[in-house]
């Protein structure tokens, strides 16, 4: 297997991640040529923008402040940025709800609050696994189940919670809207939870279920839709391919030893980038077969960050020629980019 | 995050330290003469009853096992003080620290290396296992520890592989950024020279995992239509069978089980230059608005904490988890003070009227907060301060 990535200079960060699914986000903003990322510490996220040509980088921290200053601070689950046609935002979760920030973290536009019970309960209460969906929605998952859907005005803060979906019985662990840009395909939505149930959706004005992929009882923590495929890695170091309406499984891959953290799509490309506890980094190639109508998949690349716990990997961009990772008690953004 | 973590922080934590104090107690003092040595038996069984009795107390652990957030680093670091004290035994701040920094570095290895979250509870099963065989001449400490057996078994054994996933997460977010070395570690290979744990790619994988290397590919009926296998990079066995979940049986994992024998030393390195531990003190220095709230947690935890008072103090004795006292004492001086566990720093001043009892605790927490003006008394005053509460 030829060297396909070469290390990078890391990024060094304010404070080191925690073990959280999905625990690193990238936005490109070209234009500028910046790509900002953001990496969760317990009750505090990280933010670097960096210039292209890795000379400039500028730090943020946003703590869960939970709309009024005097309220205590709890722990963030995640951070993700949610590039809608008309604006980006930079959406946190935490157990006490859910913030909403102009993308460079300047302003907090929104925030919803969960209902949190006096006592604490048995079950957690959070909200977890966030992304944009269509023209003008952002859907964060919670504790109980639930997908809250909220409606995004083109500019300003008139956010408001237009509809919950209840379809999931477990903790919502993460979702993810079609990546392919196409929109010839009629599902746009994936939500998966901990018992490894996959929802598939239409959006609009009101969102339409379309399919139920079962799990089998183990918890799904990664969640992809690309091309109508629906990729979900699993607690079981397993990433399963399902066609997304139909839920008719297209490949099964025993991909890592240990717990899947991170998936992600470099949708031009149609590479996959797999991440999990076992310390790797694994790349693979996607392709449609339109003969059969079903998908292929085909191993890449191997990457080994040594004793480290992955908990959060993404490609830089569209083509894959970057991806970047993280791990836990780690200090940087450690970045591979193409030979 | 997980409001079911309290319990098995306490007690695997509690398991460590008991593990740590009899090594001590067997090395320390090791008389000639026979009379001696049977005292010093009995001492070392009466200290390891007493802070048995104290963790597996009822109502200690009715509060424990009630729903709840974790505490902060310092709070809990107050409820192992009292404990560690339960007995007629005094350790000063140096062996206090020292102790309380093998223990947290010990089970965040556990945390760390457990196959599958679920296995956590196979490693507090490893303690709970070791306690039970520590008091197995005792039927009444014994059936306190048979009651948490059963509490452990109802919580924990119907939780999904996502909720321990999500204990696990919370547990990790509590060790986050301490990087302790431990020598046993390091002369195990298990840790690096940084403080980081070494994370084997090889090995038998976890139960209900495949070993990588595989990919399967099927026809829209359902037939597998293609078989390739990858390199996986790693150099992974099968999975073991899985341990037993039940009073009694094997474990098969060894993590949690006693790693210390008398000729093993104790040594840890304070490494508080590093620049992941000034900055995490320069968070912890930011006033904590949940730091009340969580006092008053922890008197009604510490509440049911009964702490046995010696009769006579002079009966109590000394353990010092250094070789010599002259190195327990550069110990003390030399810590740095990042790493200082000073036990809670309360902005609450104000609401002192508030609360008497509480006003009280906050009054004595901050006494501890002043070197001790000599060591041997300092075993005292800790204990004296729990008494208050």
């Amino acid at each position: 297997m030829a060297k396909m990535y070469h290390k990078e200079k890391s990024i060094q960060i304010k404070s080191s991640a925690s073990a959280l699914f999905n625990n690193l986000s990238v936005l490109r903003i070209a234009p500028r040529c910046l790509t900002y990322f953001t990496v969760v510490h317990a009750n505090v996220v990280n933010m670097v923008s960096a210039s292209w040509d890795g000379l400039n980088y500028s730090h943020r921290q946003l703590q869960s402040k939970e709309g009024n200053v005097a309220a205590s601070s709890s722990l963030i689950m995640q951070a993700a940025w949610c590039v809608l046609p008309s604006r980006d935002l930079l959406v946190l979760t935490s157990q006490k709800g859910i913030q909403m920030y102009e993308s460079d973290g300047s302003i907090m536009v929104y925030w919803h609050a969960l209902d949190t019970p006096e006592t604490p309960t048995a079950q957690a209460m959070f909200a977890r696994g966030i992304a944009a969906v269509g023209d003008a929605y952002i859907c964060v998952g919670v504790s109980f189940g639930s997908v809250l859907v909220f409606d995004i005005p083109s500019k300003g803060s008139n956010i408001t919670l237009s509809e919950v979906l209840e379809e999931h019985t477990e903790a919502v662990t993460d979702m993810a809207a079609e990546c392919s840009g196409s929109m010839e395909y009629i599902a746009d939505l994936v939500t998966s939870d901990d018992s490894g149930l996959l929802c598939v959706w239409k959006s609009g004005g009101d969102f339409q279920l379309l399919n139920k992929i079962p799990g089998f009882d183990t918890s799904c923590s990664s969640v992809k839709l690309w091309k109508g495929i629906a990729i979900a890695g699993y607690s079981t170091g397993q990433i399963r391919l399902y066609e997304a309406i139909t839920g008719i499984l297209h490949a099964e891959v025993n991909a890592h030893a240990r717990w899947i953290y991170s998936l992600d799509i470099a949708p031009f490309a149609g590479l996959l980038l797999s991440a999990a506890e076992d310390s790797l980094v694994r790349v693979w190639h996607l392709s449609l077969v339109p003969e059969t109508n079903s998908v292929e998949i085909e191993h890449l690349y191997n990457e080994c960050v040594t004793d480290t716990q992955i908990c959060g990997a993404k490609f830089c961009d569209g083509d894959g020629c970057a991806f970047a990772v993280t791990g836990y008690d780690l200090s940087e953004i450690i970045r591979y980019t193409q030979v | 995050m997980s409001t079911r973590t309290l319990p098995l922080l306490f007690i695997n934590l509690g398991g460590e330290m008991l593990y740590i104090l009899d090594q001590r107690l067997r090395a320390q003092n090791i008389p000639t003469d026979k009379a001696k040595k049977d005292w010093i038996e009995e001492d070392r069984r009466r200290v390891m009853n007493d802070i048995i009795t104290t963790m597996f107390n009822n109502k200690f652990l009715e509060e424990l096992f009630k729903p709840q957030e974790l505490y902060s680093k310092k709070a809990l670091r107050t409820v192992f003080d009292r404990l560690a004290h339960a007995s007629i035994m005094r350790l000063n701040q140096a062996s206090m620290d020292k102790l309380y920094d093998l223990m947290t570095m010990a089970f965040k290895y556990q945390v760390l290396l457990c196959p599958r979250p679920k296995d956590i509870l196979l490693v507090t099963f490893n303690h709970m296992d070791a306690i039970k065989d520590f008091v197995r001449d005792t039927p009444t400490i014994l059936s306190q520890v048979e009651e948490t057996y059963k509490q452990l078994i109802e919580i924990y054994t119907p939780m999904s592989g996502g909720e321990f996933q999500l204990i696990r997460q919370t547990l990790l977010i509590f060790f986050q950024d301490m990087h302790i070395r431990v020598s046993i570690f390091l002369k195990d290979k298990v840790q690096n020279s940084n403080g980081r744990f070494v994370l084997p790619t090889s090995g038998p994988v976890p139960y209900g995992t495949h070993t990588p290397g595989l990919i399967r590919m099927f026809s829209c009926n359902g037939d597998e239509v293609k078989r390739i296998q990858f390199r996986d990079d790693g150099n992974y066995s099968a999975a073991l069978r899985e341990g037993s979940f039940d009073l009694f049986g094997d474990r098969v994992i060894k993590l949690g089980t006693n790693m210390y024998s008398v000729s093993r030393p104790l040594e840890t390195h304070m490494s508080g230059t590093s620049k992941n531990s000034l900055q995490h003190t320069k968070v912890n220095t930011i006033p904590n608005p949940l730091a009340k709230e969580e006092l008053n947690l922890l008197a009604k935890l510490m509440g049911g904490l009964e702490v046995q008072n010696p009769s006579n103090p002079d009966s109590g004795f000394r353990v010092n988890l250094f070789t010599t006292d002259e190195e327990e004492e550069e110990a003390l001086i030399s810590r740095p003070e990042e790493l200082s566990y000073e036990v809670i720093n309360i902005q609450a001043t104000k609401d002192k009227k508030a609360n008497a009892k509480l006003a009280k605790i906050m009054g004595e927490f901050s006494e501890l907060e002043e070197p001790a003006p000599s060591s041997s008394s300092k075993g005292d005053d800790l204990l004296s301060m729990m008494d208050g509460l």
